[in-house]
Order: C-alpha cells, then sequence, then structure tokens
C-alpha cells in the first residue's frame, strides 16, 4: 500500500510521461499527415508509410493519457473535458476520420484515393488545431474571455505548427531523395512558426497567471530553471543550422533534426509542468484533491510497474524492425 | 427539443452500439489470423497464406475503426456522465486502466508487425505477434466485461460517504454474471467473425471466384459456426439463469411477465403495453418460461409488479431479446444445413450461397440485440444499487450535447457505409487477382531506394 500523496505524484507523472511521449509520437504522424500535398501521389504514398507501422500505437498513449486522468484524477477529468467538450468533439471527429482514412485509402476503389488523402490530411489537421486550442484553453485557465479565445486560437496553429515541425524532421530522416529536400523546406518553415509559438506561450504564461510568474522569477528558481528556455533556444538555432546544410553526402546527420525537435518537445513540457505543478487544473484543482482512492492506485501501480517496462521494450522493438529509410508499405 | 440527459443517453448508445460492431470482429478474427499463420508454418501450403493476406486486410480496417471508436468512449464518460467516475471509479478506473495497459497497447505494439513485418522478421515473429495480437484482443473483452459485469453485479467494494471504494479486487473482477458474460460474448464473436468469413468467402465464390483459399475459408467458418451455435444456445441459457438470480427484474421484462405467476408461459410473440400492465397479440407456449427458467413446469417467476417504480421499459428489451434469440436460431439452421450440404456435396448450391452473403453480419445484429437487452435492462440504474443513470447525468447545455449527437451519428454512417462498401470491393477485387503458382513464397520486399542504416 502506498502513501495517498506519493500515489498522486506518481501519477501525474506517468500522465505526463504520456502526454510528453503522445505529443512526440502522434506529434510526428499527425504532421506528417498534416504536410500531405494533395497533388503528388507517389509522394503522398511515401509520407504515409513511414507512419504505417507506428500510427496506431502512437495513439495509445492518448488513450493511456486521458485514461489516466481519468482514473487517477476523475474531478480533474469531468472538469476540463465539460470545459472543451466542444474542441474534444471536433478532436475525437478528427482521429475518427484520419483513422478510417488512412485505412480506407489503401484498401478502397483505387478512385476515391484521393478523396481519403484529402479526409487524412484534414483530419490531422483539426486534430492537431484542436489539441492546441485545449492547451490554450488550459493555459488561460479555461476563462471565457476575448483575450483567452484569441490565445487559444494563436496556441492552435502554434501546435499544428509544431507537429508539422517533428513530423517534417521524421520525414528527413526516414525519406530520401526529392522529398527529403522537400521535408527540409517544411521544417525550416514550421519550425520558423514552430518556435514563434514557443515564445508566445512561455511570455503569456507567466504574464497571466501570478503564481507561475513567481515560480519563474524568485530566486533561486531562476538559476535553476532558466538553463531550460536557455538550452531551447539554442536547439531552435542548431536546428536551423543543420536544415540549412541538409541533405548531406551519404545522408549524414539527417537524424538530427529530429532529435532536436524531440528535445524541444520535452523541454517545453517540463517547462509547463514545473510551471502548473501541482494543479491539475490551473489555478482550480490540485492533483491532492482530485486523486482518486489509494487502493484503487495502488492495484493500478503494481501492474504498472509491471506493464509499462514491457510497453517500452516491444515499442523499441517495433521500431528496431522498421528501422532505416521507408520502404513501400504492403499488407504483404 | 430533448433534454441533456435523454441526449447524453442516446449519444452513448449510439457510441457504443457503433463501437462495438467492430471488436466483436477483431477478437474472434484475430484468432481466425492466428489458425490461417500456424497452419501455413505448419504445411508451408500457400493458400493459408493467402487466406491470411486476405483476411489481415479486411481485420486492419475493422482494428482501425474499432480503435478511433474507442477513443470517443473513454473522454465521453468524463463529459457526459461525470457523476458515474465520482462514484464508481475507485472501481471503474483501474479496470479501465488495466484494459489500456494490458490490451490496448499489447494490440497496437504488435499490430504493425503483423500487418507490414512479415518481410521484416522471422515466420516465428511474426507468428507470435499474431498471437499476441489475438490475445490482446480477448483480454480488452476481458476488462470490459469485468467492468460491465460488476455494474451489472457489484460486489467486493462499500460505499463511504456516497463514493464506491474498492475491498477485494478478486470478487470485483470474477462478480457473479462475469464469467456468463464473458463466455457469452467471445463466443458472439466466434459467431460474428465466423459469419462474415462464410458470408465473404461465399460472395467470391458466387463472383466466379475458382480460387482454393475463399472454398477453404468458407469450410472453416462454417466448422466453426455449427459448433459455435449449439455451445452460444447453451451458454446464454447459464447467462439467463444468472441473470434470474442477481436481476430477476430484467428476466421479467424480457419475459415480458407482468404479474408473478406459476407455470409463466413462454411468449414467442406480443406486444407488451406498459400503460395497461398487460401484452396484446400474444403468442405462446404454456408453462415454457417457467421450464426453462425453473426447470419446473409450475416454476414461479417473479413479475414486474415485484419492481414497481425499479425495473426497465418492457417492449425494448423484450423486443431485442426476440431479435436475439430468433436470430440466434436462424443462424444455428443455416450453419448446419450449409456445413452438411458442404460435407455430403463438396460444394454448396447458389442459393445457400446467396443466403450466406445476406447472413454476412448477421452476428451484428444479433449482438447488438443482445447488448441492448442486458443495457437496457439494467435501467433505470447504471450501477445496480449503487448509482442511478439519473444521477450520473452531466449538466452540459442540451444544444452542445444535440449538436454533437448529430456530428457523431453523421460521421457513424458514413463510416459503416465506407466501411460494408469496402469490404466487398476488396471481395470483388480478390477475385479478379491472379492464383499464384503454388510455389510461391513470401516475396522479398521491393525496396523505394538503397536502405541507408540511420
Amino acid at each position: 500500500m502506498f502513501e495517498e500523496n506519493t500515489l498522486a505524484v506518481v501519477f501525474v507523472s506517468l500522465m505526463g510521461l504520456s502526454v510528453l511521449l503522445y505529443a512526440i509520437l502522434d506529434g510526428f504522424d499527425l504532421g506528417v499527415g498534416v504536410l500531405l500535398p494533395l497533388d503528388q501521389k507517389d509522394d503522398a504514398d511515401t509520407m504515409i508509410a513511414s507512419i504505417g507501422p507506428f500510427w496506431d500505437a502512437n495513439e495509445t498513449w492518448l488513450v493511456l493519457a486521458v485514461g489516466l486522468l481519468l482514473i487517477a484524477f476523475p474531478a480533474a477529468h469531468s472538469f476540463v473535458f465539460k470545459e472543451l467538450y466542444l474542441p474534444t468533439a471536433v478532436l475525437l471527429i478528427s482521429l475518427v476520420l484520419r483513422g478510417v482514412a488512412f485505412d480506407f485509402r489503401a484498401k478502397a476503389a483505387f478512385s476515391h484515393k484521393p478523396t481519403w488523402n484529402k479526409v487524412f490530411k484534414a483530419g490531422s489537421l483539426f486534430a492537431a488545431l484542436s489539441q492546441g486550442y485545449m492547451l490554450g484553453m488550459y493555459v488561460m485557465g479555461f476563462e471565457s474571455t476575448l483575450a483567452a479565445y484569441s490565445f487559444s486560437l494563436l496556441s492552435a496553429f502554434g501546435v499544428a505548427a509544431a507537429y508539422s515541425y517533428i513530423g517534417a524532421c521524421w520525414l528527413i530522416m526516414k525519406t530520401e531523395g526529392d522529398l527529403q529536400i522537400q521535408a527540409v523546406e517544411w521544417a525550416k518553415k514550421s519550425g520558423l512558426i514552430c518556435f514563434l509559438g514557443v515564445l508566445a506561450v512561455s511570455l503569456v504564461n507567466p504574464l497571466i497567471n501570478p503564481e507561475v510568474y513567481a515560480k519563474w522569477f524568485s530566486w533561486p528558481n531562476t538559476f535553476y530553471i532558466l538553463p531550460l528556455p536557455i538550452i531551447c533556444f539554442a536547439l531552435f538555432i542548431f536546428s536551423y543550422i543543420q536544415l540549412k546544410q541538409l541533405p548531406k553526402v551519404n545522408d549524414k546527420g539527417c537524424w538530427r533534426p529530429f532529435v532536436a525537435a524531440v528535445v524541444i518537445f520535452t523541454l517545453c513540457f517540463f517547462g509547463l509542468a514545473f510551471s502548473f505543478f501541482p494543479y491539475i487544473v490551473p489555478n482550480k484543482l490540485t492533483i491532492w484533491e482530485t486523486a482518486a482512492a489509494p487502493e484503487s492506485l495502488s492495484f493500478l501501480l503494481w501492474g504498472t510497474i509491471i506493464v509499462v517496462p514491457v510497453i517500452f521494450s516491444y515499442t523499441a522493438f517495433s521500431y528496431r524492425v522498421f528501422w532505416g529509410k521507408v520502404q513501400e508499405l504492403r499488407y504483404h | 427539443m430533448l433534454e441533456t440527459l435523454m441526449l447524453s443517453r442516446i449519444q452513448f448508445a449510439a457510441n457504443i452500439s457503433f463501437h462495438i460492431l467492430f471488436p466483436t470482429i477483431t477478437i474472434a478474427l484475430s484468432w481466425f489470423l492466428f489458425y490461417f499463420k500456424l497452419r501455413f508454418d505448419q504445411t508451408a501450403d500457400p493458400v493459408w497464406m493467402r487466406a491470411y493476406r486476405f483476411w489481415v486486410k479486411i481485420f486492419a480496417l475493422t482494428f482501425a475503426i474499432g480503435v478511433v471508436s474507442g477513443i470517443t468512449m473513454s473522454f465521453q464518460f468524463g463529459t457526459n456522465w461525470p457523476k458515474f467516475m465520482e462514484t464508481v471509479g475507485n472501481i471503474a478506473g483501474p479496470l479501465l486502466g488495466y484494459e489500456v495497459l494490458t490490451a490496448f497497447f499489447l494490440e497496437a505494439g504488435f499490430l504493425g508487425i503483423m500487418l507490414f513485418g512479415i518481410n521484416k522478421v522471422s515466420a516465428r515473429v511474426h507468428t507470435i505477434s499474431t498471437l499476441i495480437v489475438a490475445i490482446g484482443t480477448s483480454l480488452s473483452a476481458f476488462w470490459i466485461l469485468a467492468l460491465n459485469s460488476w455494474m451489472q453485479t457489484p460486489q467486493g467494494h462499500e460505499i463511504r460517504d456516497g463514493v464506491a471504494f474498492p475491498v477485494d479486487w478478486l470478487a470485483i473482477i470474477f462478480n457473479p454474471s462475469f464469467p456468463y458474460r464473458l463466455m457469452h460474448m467471445l463466443i458472439a464473436s466466434g459467431l460474428t467473425a465466423a459469419f462474415l468469413v462464410a458470408g465473404i468467402s461465399a460472395y467470391r465464390l458466387l463472383k466466379g471466384d475458382d480460387k482454393q483459399a475463399p472454398k477453404l475459408t468458407l469450410k472453416i467458418a462454417l466448422t466453426v459456426a455449427a459448433l459455435l451455435t449449439p455451445l452460444q444456445v447453451f451458454v446464454g441459457d447459464m447467462h439467463g439463469l444468472n441473470t434470474l438470480e442477481h436481476q430477476p427484474q430484467k428476466i421479467a421484462a424480457m419475459e415480458g411477465v407482468w404479474h408473478t405467476e406459476k407455470g409463466a408461459p413462454l411468449l414467442l410473440f406480443a406486444v407488451p403495453d406498459e400503460e395497461q400492465k398487460t401484452n396484446h397479440f400474444e403468442i405462446a407456449i404454456p408453462n415454457m418460461a417457467s421450464f426453462i427458467l425453473t426447470h419446473d413446469l409450475n416454476g414461479e417467476i417473479k413479475g414486474l409488479n415485484e419492481f414497481e417504480g425499479n425495473h426497465p421499459p418492457v417492449a425494448p428489451v423484450f423486443f431485442a431479446f426476440r431479435l436475439m434469440v430468433g436470430l440466434g436460431m436462424l443462424m444455428l439452421a443455416i450453419a448446419w444445413f450449409s456445413r452438411i450440404q458442404l460435407w455430403r456435396k463438396k460444394q454448396l448450391p447458389p442459393w445457400l450461397l446467396k443466403a450466406l452473403v445476406a447472413m454476412s453480419f448477421s452476428g451484428w445484429v444479433a449482438t447488438l440485440a443482445g447488448w441492448y437487452v442486458t443495457e437496457i435492462g439494467r435501467q433505470p440504474w447504471l450501477v445496480t444499487g449503487v448509482l442511478t443513470i439519473k444521477d450520473a447525468a452531466t449538466d452540459i447545455a442540451a444544444e452542445n450535447v444535440g449538436f454533437t449527437l448529430i456530428m457523431y451519428l453523421t460521421l457513424y454512417v458514413v463510416i459503416l457505409v465506407a466501411y460494408l462498401h469496402t469490404v466487398f470491393t476488396m471481395a470483388g477485387r480478390a477475385v479478379e487477382i491472379e492464383e499464384i503458382s503454388d510455389d510461391e513464397k513470401v516475396k522479398p520486399v521491393v525496396y523505394l531506394h538503397n536502405v541507408v542504416k540511420g
């Protein structure tokens, strides 16, 4: 039997880990969907082939993240998703359409393929936008003000750009030839918008939340936490320099932008987590007051301790099986 | 204008109804695939690989729709039924959590290898991946039915300040109705997949497909259907007896028994009348309901009058039950008749093939009818004796719920039409594909480019 507060921290960490993994993993495959060209059939096929074996498992992290919120902090789950009822519906419908489009495009009569490609692209785009909007509303503490809505719209495009960015970096790593050159261009453009988005959230967040401001700008916290934005900023510059030089001879370093993007995502996530902890709903609900019964969480934790490492190991196995440049995706 | 509660109920009903169609197929279809793959490994006969290839595509499509429609539900618990998790979240949460941790990740993690990895991993690893996906789908059924059964027949918990707390997890998971419901659902899935495989194989044969694979899959599917139909009747009967013990008001509604009686008749048809508490147009077999439920021609069946204000609406439960049983009987007859025909004549006449095509999705209708019986039959309770539907509902504006409901319904209709269209298109296209020579091996992958090890 674990102690109540320990359980709350453990589960919020697990949930955070799921959210982060979701943002990175489904981020790149949503991003690839957002970037899908509607006029170049072969490129579209290659791009979708690059995410084919992964998207399903990637999306499962969302189920786990939302599931953990529901299981460990039920009151927070009700609160958040009641506030975000409509954007949630948009997200779900987008994910549904995207998921079915992925399979229909490969199997439907040939004449329907362009239609399903459009659906796949639109589904990816609206899934990314709605997630960004939800993030914006969360940061703004679910206010119903014009400022909150504007910021959330901005955040919607920021997240869509961030996903496009990591998606483009994924493509640089997984493809070759003209498509790779195209992906480098995409990465440059979306990287810039992504950078502006991160900057906007970093500025707005402490300005509208006094508590967050106090956390970031009080000695000695500042000293410990300051490296985070500095490294983030440096990584953006590093990526940009890399992108200017890609693709190199022998495809050297094609993985660098992707790894940089993963680290950027991780740093941004920790920045947000640091800002809001121990709140699960900014300024309204803490993890202490919303945690489920310790006997329930203990029961689930034992399973988690056993299962999560297993999930990691076979996920790694799956990525190893499909390592290297993308090949034609065929249902054998 | 409907109010939020009713809209929420319709929305959730639409969601789970749509969702369950797909797992119902994939739970058992994954085992069919494992069997095909295993036989291929044993015999190296390419016909098994062809069967696998064709059905794995249908599996992938069905599975994808199941996954995405399932995601919607994990959000809806919170949005539309906030009190559900606040009251019984301590029980429901871990069960749902274990489903995600054990089943979802297993399925999703190995599906990629199952679908696209055949040339990238050894035959053994690929077969094991297929097996793991099959285990994952069944595990998923295990956890969800444990939760649903607990909601029907709760035990192993205590209520403190109106909130349920777990006391004994084994008692919670293995609650009284769980083994019966799990068996009933797994067999339902087996039948749904068997009739789908039989129907689509028959469709290919009707289209003039003279290859070995559809003949083989038709035979296997009919064998499975012939074995499972009588088993399902038996398990269903046991499930009914268990329900009589724990939820007698559900049985009273299923049988249309308004007043407690000895020697209750089995109603083949009737129109229940909630107003006058009676049935019209009864067609009945005297004493049969008592005999089935109590194994005594004059056994006493408790009527709805004993559960005033605490029993489900009668008509939907009554009709759904008859639809399920009627379809079950039809499936039993067709499965046995076709299987015997196949055994004696080695092939089926066109009219019978057409009948099988028509029955392709009969499992869907029977499964939905069965779920309607058990879920509507739980009313007015969401969790028997713990929480009513009414108390669990959300206070979101009705317009919002109505708006999303229309969006979801439209989406589901579009996907369903596209799904059915695609399955038959795939079957039609399989007819066109040339038979590959018998020495065909699993082809090496065509690399688009030279592989650069990253």
